[in-house]
């Protein structure tokens, strides 16, 4: 039977683990290199020309 | 190598990418549910509701009462003091869908069956006023003016017995008499009706022979609430959650 | 109207005859007929203005976002009026004058009109605005979108109509029966085909984030609707049905439904309205992209786990409770991050919070944004919330995140699109804008003051033991306790109702704005 201690337990070490590792995978890839010039352009799409389908 | 940068590009990857992220929580937290023993535990004395309580039960919910009554008790000391014993996972396992609630406009109902007269609940119904001065419930006296519609009562216990409440054969077909015989239309059943379904009560509920009516089914619903579980027999430590 | 639309409507006529001829009770007889009427209506409409001629692929299709922005307005209006109503009924009881009025029939209507109509609305007019912007591209699938629109009016008002006639599911924020449930679904696909497929043939390299962040709820909210409403109907030709799940795996399943929708419908559809319509309006590039990218994976990644929040010290296992709990603290930062994120994009144009009510408006509701986000991993707490829990707290809660959040970025993003959508070079009073925000605002904070006060003093009331060492107070002792709260509760929501009906004239005179009124208001300093 699965009780809470057991749980816990698991959450404290593989969970926390798991989340950890995506955090820091998702962060990593926010600063690859070459990110910064990407991410400048995107950071003003709002600002084009709204009027007119490209 | 994996780029971030796919998926900034790639509508598919990020739909399916959000997808397997938010399934992953929902699986985990909910699947177990399934197979825990705190949860699908069988506590003495629980028994599938009789026709007429599901029909009070289908109307307690058309009038929404969930939204202002909870029927979760919480394990605190005032709350249990006040409402009576804890809550636990089994007397709502029957209930399709759960009515635990989310705000107490007005008191918990998990265990208000036989704190009350029948009289003080069709009273209470018809004026709350009357009775709890302080009251901001609406009146609900049309309930006594409806008849009581159960013409698909068979079809509702097969569709319980579906979803996965043991409704047994007999209970299925003796639905529309077990139902006339719980409000005291038809008296002959009535033993075959305590067979089928233990500690429940056949009674007039409403004060008004002559027909069934919603408020017949609504006070019978009510006064089983909580009813079921013998609390002197109860073995909480069996299966802690 | 195309050849396959026409033989939808005709199909759609069929089946309302077929249910309005076997109907077993009369809800769901008229909504059959309802269903018949609308489709012969659209039908003939449709065979009128037939033509096989494409749309013009060079422009935007503007018109379905015009008919939402309309839609959002108007069902706020009946959403905050029907919140005024019951808020009424909780201080005075004789205003429930009759069955369909009384407050557990009209409550459910309030929360799904300022929800799902209001917000929903708001989303999918906003959603494809800012995605034909952000693509260059025009919408996809030809009047697909249009279709998604009325759909989705005939959900609502298949679900308005089934809860002041007693048609209920009788689960919070999931109320609408099963035929509504399936029709929803219906149009929730073509929602996401319409979207998908724009992005599909985006001409920019990139999708922009807030598309990120609309695709993310367009896709979990289906997976919620879905898992949430398997029902089985007790009649194929009834209104009545019964959920698969019962008691606590039910229980869990509605709260985990119940929360993602705040967390995907009312958090992170309206992220995505933030992060076009701030920097839009304040003319600012978006602070960091960067972390608007973490903001999005952390947010959705969390939400999802916080559930059983909802379900503190009830019969739900300990550990799915502490699980929600942990879950609930840690979205604490994703959520403040996408605030700072939203708030640091006015860098270099502070000045415009004093002389633009727009971005003021942003502004605001990007700080209720972060303290709702603040107060509820704080009432997720097991111990917070053996307090909180069943009171007027929780309701507070969610009025300060709804009216303060969606509420006003929703009027901010209709007073900056209006203008835009109707040709017009600015809302026709940005004077009456600023009148909206004190409204909304000072309504916003009787409404939240006068909850938190009653809240904890239910909570503390019930918990109350006098010397003897027995309960203090009945249970009705706490009711009369709350009446003045209530009153105050009502004159808040007054305000609020006041600020739309307000906003709603605004947009009114800037839609029939003449050329000449036009060359004499006021706008922005640049």
């Amino acid at each position: 039977m699965i009780d809470y201690e057991s749980f816990r337990q698991f959450a404290d070490s593989w969970g926390l683990l798991y989340l950890t590792v995506v955090f820091v995978i998702v962060v990593l890839f926010v600063f690859r290199p070459g990110s910064k010039k990407t991410y400048d352009e995107l950071s003003r799409l709002p600002l084009k020309d709204d009027d007119h389908v490209q | 190598m994996f780029k971030h940068e796919l998926i900034e590009k790639n509508a598919t990857l990020l739909l399916v990418g959000s997808l397997i992220v938010v399934t992953i929580g929902g699986i985990v937290e909910i699947a177990p549910l399934f197979y825990l023993n705190s949860t699908i535990e069988k506590v003495a004395g629980m028994r599938p509701y009789t026709p007429l309580e599901l029909k009070g039960r289908e109307i307690y919910m058309r009038e929404g009462c969930y939204n202002c009554h909870s029927q979760m008790i919480r394990p605190l000391r005032d709350e249990v003091e006040r409402y009576g014993h804890y809550s636990l996972a089994a007397e709502s396992m029957y209930d399709h869908p759960f009515q635990w609630g989310s705000k107490r406009t007005g008191p918990d109902l998990a265990r208000v069956g036989g704190r009350y007269s029948d009289e003080w609940h069709v009273a209470h119904l018809t004026d709350p006023e009357a009775l709890v001065p302080e009251t901001v419930m609406p009146e609900y006296g049309f309930l006594s003016e409806n008849e009581l519609d159960y013409k698909l009562i068979e079809d509702t216990l097969k569709t319980n017995r579906l979803v996965g409440v043991p409704y047994t054969d007999a209970q299925i077909s003796n639905a529309k008499m077990d139902l006339e015989t719980q409000a005291e239309l038809d008296g002959d059943n009535l033993d075959g009706f305590k067979e089928r379904y233990k500690k429940a009560s056949a009674r007039d509920w409403d004060n008004n022979p002559n027909r069934i009516s919603e408020m017949d089914a609504l006070v019978a619903y009510l006064q089983m609430l909580g009813t079921l579980v013998d609390f002197d027999l109860y073995d909480a430590n069996a299966n802690r959650r | 109207m195309s050849i396959y639309s026409i033989a939808f409507l005709a199909f759609m006529a069929l089946c309302g005859l077929v249910g309005a001829a076997f109907a077993v009770d009369s809800v769901f007889a008229f909504h059959s007929w309802l269903t018949v009427a609308l489709s012969l209506g659209f039908l003939f409409w449709g065979i009128k203005n037939y033509t096989t001629e494409p749309a013009d692929q060079s422009r935007y299709l503007d018109s379905v976002v015009r008919w939402g922005i309309i839609a959002t307005i108007a069902w706020g209006l009946v959403g905050f009026l029907v919140g005024i109503i019951i808020a009424t009924e909780l201080a005075f009881p004789e205003v429930n004058l009759f069955r369909q009025m009384n407050f557990g029939r009209l409550r459910p209507l309030h929360t799904s009109a300022v929800i799902f109509a209001f917000g929903g609305n708001a989303l999918i007019a906003s959603s494809f605005y800012v995605v034909q912007r952000t693509t260059g591209a025009r919408l996809a699938l030809g009047n697909l979108a249009w279709f998604v629109f009325w759909g989705y009016q005939f959900f609502i008002l298949l679900a308005a109509s089934g809860y002041v006639l007693g048609v209920t599911q009788a689960k919070e924020y999931a109320e609408p029966e099963w035929y509504a449930d399936i029709w929803l679904t219906i149009v929730w696909v073509a929602y996401l085909l319409v979207f998908l497929g724009t992005l599909y043939k985006r001409k920019e390299p990139h999708i922009f984030v807030a598309n990120w962040f609309y695709l993310s709820f367009i896709v979990t909210v289906a997976m919620l609707h879905i898992v949430n409403n398997l029902n089985l109907p007790v009649s194929w030709f009834g209104t009545q049905s019964y959920p698969l799940f019962a008691g606590v795996q039910g229980a869990l399943t509605q709260w985990w439904y119940g929360h993602n929708a705040v967390g995907f419908f009312l958090t992170a559809a309206f992220l995505g309205i933030m992060y076009y319509f701030v920097p839009k309006r304040a003319n600012r590039p978006i602070y960091s992209y960067r972390l608007s990218i973490v903001h999005f994976w952390s947010l959705i990644f969390l939400y999802i786990w916080a559930g059983p929040h909802h379900l503190q010290y009830t019969a739900l296992p300990d550990w799915a409770q502490t699980l929600g709990m942990v879950f609930s603290i840690m979205l604490w930062m994703p959520s403040w991050g996408g605030m700072i994120n939203g708030l640091m994009t006015l860098q270099g144009a502070w000045d415009k919070i004093r002389t633009d009510p727009i971005i003021r408006m942003f502004v605001l509701s990007l700080a209720f944004y972060g303290m709702g986000t603040f107060e509820g991993p704080l009432m997720a707490i097991k111990e917070v919330n053996s307090l909180s829990h069943y009171t007027d707290w929780t309701i507070g809660h969610v009025h300060s995140a709804a009216l303060g959040w969606n509420g006003m970025v929703t009027f901010a993003m209709v007073y900056y699109i209006v203008p835009k959508l109707w040709g017009k070079k600015e809302i026709y009073s940005l004077k009456w804008v600023g009148w909206h925000f004190w409204l909304a605002t000072i309504g916003i904070v009787f409404y939240i003051s006068a909850m938190w006060v009653s809240g904890i003093m239910q909570g503390v009331m019930w918990k109350s033991y006098n010397a003897a060492g027995f309960l203090e107070y009945s249970f009705a002792e706490t009711v009369a306790a709350m009446f003045p709260y209530y009153l105050i509760r009502t004159l808040g929501g007054l305000l609020f109702f006041l600020g739309a009906c307000l906003m709603a004239y605004n947009v009114y005179r800037t839609i029939v704005m003449t050329k000449e009124e036009e060359s004499n208001i006021e706008t922005v300093p640049a």
